[in-house]
């Protein structure tokens, strides 16, 4: 049975400020899988993701999500499939007016009729999905940078989204807790069953994670396909990337 | 042709078709050497020049990038120029500096004055004008929807910001209201004397606290207070990815982050300029009372008389207008941020200069048009 896309790009290009920042991107991502888009810094990692948000215009190429066209959707189809999605961004972005439970709370407050009650519920069992469930009452300023990214991955997938976005969540984070996240990614996965994209170049976490690759190099795609196919690729910066980054995993 | 010239450290010949670069080729002689060469090689008549590195002992990365000015320079002049030999250091070096190939910058070219000025306005008008437009636009569509759908607003969210922006100005608000109001009337009352025109302190002092100084400090004080902090605030909230992750999320920005402000803004600011007001005029009636003498029981009279109806309509009004372009130009300002916390600071001290400058020409307008 061929596998369900959830994503599809094709023929992208961005420019921001008038200087190309991605140049002809085509890839897909498919349902059930961790798709992970990687590349050193300044590929246009985070501008591909933006752009896949619609944060960013492209002036060129289309994107389809859960087969709906980006591009051609209005202000409420474009909500409405917000709401398919979850996006964890690397700073976790939380609102720093609202404590923690407020914070997890605010798309099922805003978006549903739940009681106050069932939604207090809610997050709190997301919380203690990602393991800080006494984080509750605490503002962001009083979290850990770790406990900030559970936080923000327990807003992220509140909703249930089928889709979850993620963009560098590994950085700046200890072994340790790159180890723990990347389980909960995991688990997120097969317990949720959501589709994950994610942006990193934390060799670690792609190596215990990564289903599919789709490597980035000055804005333009070099590789994409299935992460078996990346590890053997004879493409040099892919190979680089790889041996060094397995050298650097194993020295912490 | 034949020279060869020192300068320092560097030199060169010129052999024939053959540009010999001998010694060091570094920083400081970098500059001296190309005018140089390209001096004297500007009445050079062969197609072909190989520029020879074989007697160069060093060069560093200005060096290198001298070396590719040279070439490219007379390439420039349809001459084929080929850069050959030199050690293995040297050509590390090349390879190491050279300028990598790429689409060449466009210099500017230099655009007469009505072209720059018509690019400049056209600027201004797309990417300021408009764009504050458009902004008005949506924060008034979401203020007048939001009235009567309540399902999107945050409890509480625009108490919180009546309290901020007006509940805690309190204070300020009403100390320098009243001490303005007695300076007015301070620097009013010598030359009232003079002209035995005491009891007109009165209508001077209620008639400019209401119809002027009134709204104006309330505006001036928002502005200062709330003005920047309304800036900063979305403007950090746009740095740390905040403002993506609500339009993520489903909600949109203006309505959830703006709306509430103006909420609370235009709570407020009509009873603190009522509070600027009242003060304001006790503070013209206590210099009354210590320099000319006019009681409080007659300078009440006076005002009963001197003042209308209209003029406090008009105070209150004024400071609608006023509150709505504090929150407005803050928010403009606090979406436009760019570049980290360098921006916030910027746009935070344009969102003040701009909403204390659109709140003068509002009040001059406004002025021409209730009196």
């Amino acid at each position: 049975m061929p596998k369900e896309k959830i994503i599809e790009v094709r023929n992208l290009s961005t420019q921001l400020a008038g200087v190309d920042i991605l140049n002809d991107i085509s890839f897909s991502a498919y349902k059930g899988e961790v798709t992970v888009i990687l590349g050193g810094s300044g590929s246009g990692k985070t501008t591909l993701l933006k752009t896949i948000l619609s944060l960013y215009n492209a002036y060129k190429g289309d994107v389809r999500i859960l087969g709906k066209p980006l591009f051609k959707l209005d202000e409420k189809e474009l909500d409405d499939l917000y709401m398919q999605m979850g996006v964890f961004y690397q700073e976790g972005a939380l609102l720093n007016s609202l404590t923690v439970g407020e914070n997890v709370a605010l798309p099922l407050d805003q978006h549903t009729n739940l009681p106050t009650e069932l939604i207090e519920n809610v997050v709190r069992m997301k919380l203690s999905l990602v393991n800080i469930d006494y984080a509750y009452d605490l503002f962001p300023s009083e979290l850990s940078g770790g406990m900030l990214k559970r936080a923000a991955i327990a807003r992220a997938i509140i909703m249930d989204p089928p889709i979850l976005f993620c963009d560098e969540p590994g950085a700046g984070l200890d072994p340790v807790s790159l180890d723990q996240l990347d389980q909960l990614i995991l688990n997120l996965k097969t317990q949720l069953g959501m589709s994950i994209v994610m942006v990193t170049h934390e060799v670690s976490s792609i190596l215990r994670i990564a289903n599919r690759i789709v490597f980035l190099s000055e804005g333009k795609l070099l590789f994409e396909g299935p992460f078996a196919d990346a590890l053997s690729s004879d493409i040099p910066e892919i190979e680089e990337f790889f041996k060094k980054g397995k050298w650097v995993a194993s020295r912490q | 042709m034949s020279n060869n010239k020192s300068d320092k450290n560097t030199s060169y010949s010129i052999d024939g078709e053959i540009l010999y670069l001998q010694n060091n080729l570094e920083v400081h002689e970098a500059g001296s050497l190309v005018k140089a060469i390209l001096d004297e090689l500007s009445g050079y008549s062969h197609q072909t020049l190989q520029i020879n590195l074989d007697f160069l002992e060093e060069v560093d990365s200005t060096g290198v990038v001298a070396i590719q000015y040279i070439k490219h320079k007379l390439e420039e002049k349809d001459l084929k120029v080929y850069i050959t030999g030199g050690s293995e250091a040297v050509r590390e070096s090349l390879d190491t500096f050279s300028l990598k190939k790429g689409k060449p910058k466009k210099t500017a070219q230099k655009s007469s004055f009505f072209v720059t000025l018509g690019e400049e306005a056209h600027y201004i008008y797309s990417n300021f004008i408009k764009k504050f437009f458009e902004l008005t636009a949506d924060v008034f569509y979401w203020s007048f929807h939001d009235l009567f759908d309540h399902s999107a607003r945050r409890r509480g969210e625009s108490v919180n910001q009546a309290v901020l922006i007006g509940v805690n100005a309190v204070l300020i608000v009403g100390a320098m209201a009243f001490i303005i109001g007695m300076v007015l009337a301070l620097q009013s009352a010598s030359q009232l004397r003079n002209f035995g025109a005491d009891v007109y302190i009165v209508d001077l002092t209620v008639l400019a606290m209401m119809g002027e100084m009134g709204p104006l400090i309330t505006a001036i004080l928002i502005a200062g207070r709330s003005g920047s902090s309304i800036a900063a605030e979305i403007a950090t909230m746009k740095v740390t990815s905040e403002l993506d992750a609500l339009k993520t999320m489903g909600l949109n920005p203006v309505r959830f982050v703006v709306v509430p402000k103006l909420y609370g803004c235009l709570l407020t600011i009509p009873f603190l300029t009522i509070l600027a007001n009242v003060l304001g005029i006790a503070g013209g009636m206590l210099t009354a009372f210590l320099y000319l003498d006019i009681t409080p029981e007659i300078f009440i009279n006076r005002m009963e008389e001197s003042l209308f109806f209209k003029d406090i309509v008009v105070s209150i009004i004024k400071s609608l207008v006023f509150g709505t372009l504090i929150v407005l130009t803050g928010s403009f300002y606090g979406f436009r941020v760019e570049r980290g916390a360098e921006g916030v600071g910027k746009v935070t001290t344009l969102a003040v200069v701009l909403s204390l400058s659109l709140v003068i020409i509002a009040d001059s307008i406004m002025g021409l048009v209730f009196y």
